[in-house]
């Protein structure tokens, strides 16, 4: 949990091993990417968040969960709290470090920070209309 | 002074960059960056992040803890009356 307005670099990424990749890991690095690309394209507006929208598990998510709310925008969410592969592999995906990440139309529009400034902004609304 | 080495990390980077760095906690590891820069320009709000979070992996790996960022390209920062 995580509840200070930065962005934190986890400390906890995976070591670099020193081996080769086996077909193994490169299948299973596969199937986790098109786990990746199912869920941000189940929605035009996806979450990937710490907890659930009924009980977000860190202020981030749940400000985010509170703008999606107000703009009264339909979305679906995924608790990367469940998920540790995932939680991981997203990072590694969107080159992005910390959670939340909203997704429209399954391009990573940013973290609370960035959501935040675009709201207040009006530039999400418009997003979201186009 | 990690602030004046953060600074000439993003100018060698983004050479026309406006660049402030504050010090949010007084402990000199959580800093509010604020950059201006035409390098940003046609980009969206998450890409001009990551370009300076590329600017700064290593730095944030350690002695950097954690940034707030703020970044508007030279034209915005102008018209918005932030500089000259």
């Amino acid at each position: 949990m995580n509840k200070n307005p930065f962005n934190i670099i986890n400390s906890d990424a995976p070591s670099v091993k020193g081996e080769a990749v086996t077909e193994r890991d490169a299948d299973k690095s596969l199937e986790i990417t098109l786990r990746i690309k199912n869920l941000i394209s189940s929605s035009d507006i996806f979450l990937f968040m710490k907890g659930v929208p009924e009980a977000p598990m860190c202020g981030f998510s749940a400000n985010v969960i509170g703008i999606l709310q107000q703009m009264n925008v339909p979305f679906k969410t995924f608790n990367i709290l469940e998920d540790y592969d995932l939680r991981d592999a997203i990072k590694a995906y969107s080159n992005w470090p910390t959670y939340p990440q909203l997704y429209f139309r399954q391009k990573l529009i940013g973290g609370n920070d960035i959501v935040t400034e675009l709201y207040e902004s009006g530039e999400l609304e418009e997003l979201f209309k186009s | 002074m990690p602030f004046e080495s953060v600074k000439s990390l993003i100018k060698e980077n983004l050479p026309d960059a406006f660049i402030e760095v504050e010090d949010m906690t007084g402990t000199q590891d959580h800093l509010a960056i604020t950059v201006y820069s035409d390098q940003f320009k046609g980009k969206m709000l998450i890409e001009q992040h990551q370009v300076l979070m590329d600017i700064l992996k290593e730095k944030l790996k350690q002695e950097i803890h954690a940034v707030k960022l703020k970044t508007l390209t030279i034209e915005k920062a102008r018209e918005k009356g932030l500089i000259d």
